[in-house]
C-alpha cells in the first residue's frame, strides 16, 4: 500500500505515523522513517529554498520510485510526502515511512527511496541566499549513491 | 493544437512557461523535431540553445522520450522540456 502526496502545506510526522500503523497487520514488525530538513545555505540563516514541480509527472515520478522499492523489498506499506513551494531553513521538506516484517527491509527501502528522490523524482530545486539565486542539480556523491543501488 | 511547458532553470532561459503551437493542417500529425525547428525563431538562439542542451529531458504527455526525430506528435498533445531534476 502505497501513500504519495505532493504538497506545499507542512505535514505531521505524528499524524502520517498513525495513518501508516492503521494500515499495518500483526506481520509488520519494523517501521523505519526518514525526515527531511532544509539546511540553511552558506551560513544564511536568512536564505530560502523554492521547489518546483511538474503536477501528474512529479508524483508518477515518486510512484515509480516506490515501486521499485517494492519489488525489490517486502513492504507492508510506504508513505512518501514531498513539499513543494518555498521553504525556509528548519522546514521540513521530505517524509519517507517504510513498513516491513523486519528491520533489513524496512530500513533499506528507506534509503533506497530517499536516494532515488535526489536524483529521478521530477523536482527542481532554486536556492537564494545574500541576495543570490542559483538552480541546484543533484551532486556527484547523489548520482554515486542512487547508482550504488543497481546490482544491489 | 500542442500545448509545450518549460520548467526550472529553462523557464527562465526561454522567457516564459508555456508555448502553443497549431500545425498547419488540423489532424496531420507533427514530428517532434518539426515542433524545435518551429520554437526555434520564438526563443532566439540563446532560448533555442539551451532548451537544446544535452542534459535537457523531453516529455510527451508526461512519458519521457528518447530522441525528438521518431516522436510523432498529435493536437492536444503536451510537450514539455525538462532540465536536470533534483528532490529530496
Amino acid at each position: 500500500m502505497q501513500r504519495i502526496r505532493i504538497q506545499t502545506d507542512d505535514f505531521s510526522v505524528d499524524g502520517e505515523w498513525k495513518a501508516l500503523r492503521e494500515q499495518l497487520d500483526a506481520n509488520a514488525g519494523a517501521v523505519a522513517a526518514f525526515v527531511g530538513l532544509v539546511r540553511e545555505v552558506q551560513g544564511d540563516r536568512g536564505s530560502s529554498l523554492e521547489l518546483e514541480h511538474y503536477a501528474g509527472m512529479t508524483e508518477r515520478s515518486v510512484a515509480a520510485i516506490v515501486a521499485e522499492a517494492e519489488r525489490r523489498w517486502r513492504l507492508a506499506a510506504v508513505t512518501v510526502i514531498h513539499r513543494v513551494g518555498r521553504l525556509r531553513p528548519t522546514d521540513q521538506i521530505v517524509l519517507v515511512l517504510t513498513a516491513s516484517a523486519h528491520r533489513s527491509d524496512a530500513l533499506a527501502a528507506c534509503e533506497f527511496i530517499i536516494d532515488r528522490l535526489k536524483t529521478d523524482a521530477i523536482f527542481w530545486k532554486r536556492e537564494t541566499a545574500d541576495g543570490d539565486t542559483r538552480w541546484v542539480e543533484a551532486t556527484e556523491q547523489d548520482v554515486e549513491r542512487a547508482k550504488g543501488w543497481v546490482g544491489r | 493544437m500542442i500545448r509545450v511547458l518549460f520548467f526550472a532553470s529553462l523557464r527562465e532561459a526561454v522567457g516564459m512557461d508555456a508555448w502553443t503551437y497549431s500545425p498547419g493542417s488540423a489532424g496531420s500529425s507533427l514530428r517532434l523535431s518539426a515542433l524545435l525547428a518551429a520554437l526555434k525563431p520564438a526563443l532566439g538562439p540563446e532560448g533555442y540553445a539551451a532548451l537544446t542542451a544535452e542534459n535537457v529531458r523531453i516529455a510527451v504527455n508526461q512519458e519521457f522520450v528518447d530522441g525528438p526525430a521518431r516522436v510523432d506528435l498529435k493536437s492536444g498533445d503536451e510537450v514539455a522540456f525538462l532540465p536536470p531534476v533534483t528532490g529530496g
